[in-house]
């Protein structure tokens, strides 16, 4: 009832004050458009980014330096732009600093003033969203760090930080160790075997695991094994990378009954002549196969489960804790004569055995088992619909991605691309009820549980350690678009993968020793052991005889050691004749140098410069008596180990003749190096010590 | 009128209330069953990890009453400077006394100091503090080449997959972590006698020059990770600049 009046009183105050005159309206008009104009700077000025750089002048204004970095700041939004990387980074804007090496200290400097920790790139060029990501152009807190609905990059959580540097650089770097395990893991768990992973330059991460062939494999293990091996691997060996694909009972029956169906002999793998008799003959004795097994360095390889439940020995091979339970003794037997017979690509080098030899090792080795295994498998013969069903199994669950199985063709990308991983936008994620929306969550949680994405996942479960599901997770955050759009200019490739074979006699020798295994030569083959590219020039040829007759360790504190295959009398001729000439460096002459003959004057300056001036014992023997060296090699008998003209290229350079070598270069000058060398090839162990003149 | 908003006001506060309720629920804090006098660490004290990165070995410790006999059931809670994440930051030992957890370590390079609390059955509190080290960039640089070149020898500690040449040597290197002889060194000093060796300072040549062989980058990153590790820490000299 009281609303009229009060209307009609305000239209009538209008009326008299405000539209009073065509001079009152224009007057009004403008103060409204002046406060409607103001808005926008009203609102600028009471921005985020204003109120960081007010209150960074406050605090500067505080310090002893602020005359320095009040010279260095300049107020107004800071923008770093990198045209080619697509990158426009506004965040300098309220990190103001990130360059002031004075503003480091957390306990007085509050952020986002804090410098940045010192990297190996200049922040100020690079900006901070190439390697922290999130929202580089926004210019609030909120919208620059998280997902917003326009933007949807979050800033990436410090623990995968390493990934950002593998979207450049595909080379192992000193500073990521996690990115280069996570990258090792990829191979190593053979997860590019069903997940193609391509590289920029069009090549694809290749698998380290080489998974055995199934296409024989009745002529290795039963179908027991098999059925248990598919239920739990983990259980039959605790290190085994074989993931569990959590099968029914049913269906490991049926896949078992599949493979040892579809299993055909090995051709050539005939029944061996001593084999068969050693049942009748007394049993070999344990401790004479332990001690052959030790002898032959099984454990450079081979790894076995303590009774602390370490896994002690290597893993370039399978671990042997119950290898009894899997091999059948006929096939052990074949597969220590010559396992190259059954896997011609085997990583495993062909002893020469003797057949006693043979039987201790296939004993022993069938000792190693665990009662509990198989102690409830008890299959029934299987019927033709259950191989038909294994069949399909098979199949459906990609098992030929990893193995190779007679009749069943390798799948085509058979799990989704992961190529570009990284940069999956979240609308495109299914997550789980409760998990946080974010892509390093997600691809955590799907290494971690992978099948507790849905019912009918393929993706098995893999028993992977905290660290390495991170280092896994870090490795595929790095497979962003950014890392395959790179201008090539900035992309740091990793070396080529090598497929050098050495040819005609010896290179069929180097193949069949699985040399690669454990050396690399030219590019090629493992780090388990000295690199041989020019082993030809380092070493005298009748040290490299009885090196392969009776392998050694250079080295007191080292546990590895090369095995001793056995080798007659023309194979280690066949094989030193190739690497003396084959595998030399072109940079100098190996007879350059005398290996004897030096003036004794020389000799003894050797000496000085060995014990006092270098002070070389402090990682090298030279008197057993008195050095205790432990580092590197032991240089007893390096006079009649290595050529002189090596020895003084060595001393000049260590790293240019091996590079990462931890040896340091010590700069030495011509005369000097001389003299150790002298000195050094003097060394020719106590056997065959030279008289010095 | 004042019925109806009686009515909404009724129904807001049963659905704060019960909002509250679900929140406890789905992160209840346990309640001890009993109560211990000590607390020590058992292991996981002074790791060192990258920033950001769950360490590599559990933190775990131990609630003992007066009498050192470990107590099952005590209630402790860990709490961190920086951004140090616990998985999980509360919860009761076990039956060996023990309680473990995960540590992830903050953002920032430096020392992480944890404290591990529990309560006496006198409400009075118990603080066990422990230190962990994160390493950022250049410290993780750092950290791997010293496994590379120097903790060969620099490293007393001796192991069959890296034997350690300390005690073989006659003049004894200087662990890392000897802060009270190492933070005494200027970064000049510690930079000529790795890139010059021992005799550029008058100490033995048995440490060799690395000054041709590491980068300058690679030789900060080294001291910087030094610095580090120092036990007791290290604080600079220079200039203090933040006016307090």
């Amino acid at each position: 009832m009281s609303a009229p009046p009060l209307v009609e009183r305000i239209t009538e105050w209008l009326r008299r004050n405000v539209l009073a005159s065509p001079v009152h309206r224009f007057g009004w008009a403008s103060l409204l458009l002046l406060i409607a104009l103001a808005v926008a700077p009203t609102k600028d000025f009471f921005n985020q980014w204003r109120h960081y750089q007010r209150q960074y002048k406050k605090f500067i204004s505080t310090r002893s330096d602020s005359a320095t970095l009040q010279h260095h700041f300049t107020p107004g939004i800071q923008q770093i732009w990198l045209p080619e990387l697509a990158v426009v980074d506004r965040c300098t804007t309220c990190h103001l600093a990130v360059t002031e090496k004075t503003l480091q200290d957390a306990s007085s400097v509050p952020e986002p003033f804090r410098s940045h920790p010192p990297v190996a790139h200049n922040v100020k060029d690079w900006g901070c969203v190439v390697c922290h990501r999130g929202q580089g152009p926004a210019t609030e807190v909120a919208e620059a760090h998280n997902t917003t609905r326009a933007w949807e990059e979050p800033i990436l959580p410090a623990r995968y930080l390493e990934s950002s540097c593998g979207q450049c650089h595909r080379a192992p770097l000193t500073g990521t160790p996690q990115l280069n395990l996570g990258r090792n893991l990829l191979g190593r768990y053979g997860c590019v075997h069903c997940h193609t992973i391509k590289l920029p330059d069009g090549s694809a991460v290749q698998p380290t695991d080489n998974p055995p062939s199934l296409s024989h494999i009745a002529d290795k293990t039963t179908r027991e094994w098999i059925y248990a091996w598919l239920k739990d691997p983990q259980a039959y060996a605790v290190s085994a990378t074989m993931p569990n694909y959590k099968l029914t009972d049913a269906d490991a029956r049926d896949i078992s009954a599949f493979l040892v169906a579809n299993s055909t002999p090995v051709a050539g793998d005939s029944a061996p002549a001593s084999g068969t008799g050693n049942k009748d003959q007394k049993a070999p004795d344990p401790t004479a196969g332990a001690s052959l097994y030790g002898e032959s360095f099984c454990a450079s390889c081979h790894a076995v489960q303590n009774a602390a439940g370490n896994i002690v020995g290597g893993d370039l091979g399978p671990e042997l804790t119950r290898i009894g339970n899997k091999a059948k003794p006929e096939w052990l037997r074949a597969w220590l004569r010559n396992p190259r017979i059954y896997d011609p690509e085997t990583a495993m080098p062909h002893y020469r055995f003797t057949d006693p030899q043979v039987s201790l090792l296939t004993a022993y080795l069938g000792n190693k088992t665990d009662s509990d295994l198989l102690a409830n498998v008890h299959l029934d013969a299987a019927t033709p619909e259950q191989i038909a069903h294994g069949k399909r199994l098979t199949v459906e669950y990609g098992c030929a991605a990893c193995h190779e199985i007679s009749g069943i063709r390798k799948p085509d990308n058979f799990a989704p691309e992961l190529t570009r991983i990284g940069s999956k936008p979240l609308v495109q994620i299914s997550f789980l009820p409760g998990m946080k929306h974010s892509t390093p969550d997600y691809i955590a949680a799907k290494i971690r549980q992978p099948r507790s994405f849905g019912p009918g996942l393929k993706m098995p479960q893999y028993g992977l350690a905290p660290s390495q599901i991170d280092a896994l997770t870090t490795a595929l955050l790095a497979l962003t678009d950014r890392a395959q759009d790179l201008p090539l200019v900035w992309s740091v490739p990793a070396k080529a993968p090598s497929s050098y074979q050495p040819a005609g006699k010896a290179g069929k020798l180097i193949s069949d020793l699985a040399c690669f295994s454990c050396h690399a030569i030219n590019g090629r083959g493992g780090d388990m052991a000295p690199d041989l590219s020019w082993e030809g020039t380092a070493v005298q040829r009748q040290w490299l005889q009885a090196f392969l007759k009776n392998p050694g360790t250079l080295r007191p504190a080292l546990i590895r050691r090369m095995p001793q295959f056995n080798l007659s009398e023309s194979d280690i001729n066949e094989l030193t004749d190739y690497m003396m000439t084959a595998y030399q460096t072109p940079a100098f002459d190996r007879d350059s140098m005398p290996s004897n003959a030096y003036p004794p004057a020389e000799l003894e300056q050797g000496k000085q410069l060995f014990y006092s001036k270098y002070a070389c014992q402090a990682c090298h023997i030279i008197d057993t008596k008195v050095d205790k060296g432990y580092v590197g090699p032991t240089l007893t008998q390096v006079g009649s180990r290595l050529n002189a003209a090596w020895i003084y290229h060595w001393l000049k350079n260590p790293q240019a003749l091996q590079p990462g070598t931890i040896e340091p270069n010590r700069n030495m000058d011509d005369e000097d190096a001389r003299a150790l060398t002298a000195f050094l090839m003097t060394q020719k162990g106590s056997g065959q010590r030279e008289a010095k003149k | 009128m004042t019925k109806h908003w009686r009515t909404v006001f009724l129904v807001s506060l049963t659905f704060a209330s019960s909002g509250c309720a679900r929140d406890r629920g789905s992160a209840p804090t346990p309640q001890p069953t009993a109560f211990g006098a000590t607390l020590v660490e058992s292991s996981g004290g002074k790791q060192i990890g990258a920033t950001g990165t769950v360490l590599a070995q559990p933190v775990v410790v131990q609630v003992n009453d007066d009498k050192g006999t470990a107590v099952a059931g005590a209630l402790v809670e860990f709490s961190g400077s920086g951004n140090v994440t616990f998985d999980p930051a509360v919860g009761l030992t076990d039956s060996s006394g023990q309680f473990s957890t995960n540590v992830a370590l903050g953002s920032m390079p430096g020392r992480y100091r944890l404290t591990a609390h529990t309560a006496t059955k006198a409400r009075k509190s118990v603080d066990l503090k422990i230190e962990e080290i994160a390493l950022g960039y250049q410290q993780q640089v750092g950290f791997q080449l010293n496994q590379k070149y120097c903790s060969r020898c620099h490293d007393p500690e001796s192991t069959p997959e890296q034997v350690s040449n300390y005690d073989n040597l006659e003049v004894k290197p200087h662990p890392f972590t000897e802060g009270d002889t190492l933070n005494k060194m200027s970064a000049d000093d510690l930079t000529a006698i790795i890139s010059h060796g021992g005799p550029a300072l008058n100490r033995s040549a048995l440490m060799p020059p690395y000054g041709y062989t590491l980068s300058k980058t690679d030789i900060e990153a080294l001291i910087s990770y030094i610095r580090l590790v120092s036990d007791p820490p290290y604080h600079p000299s220079g200039t203090a600049y933040a006016k307090r």
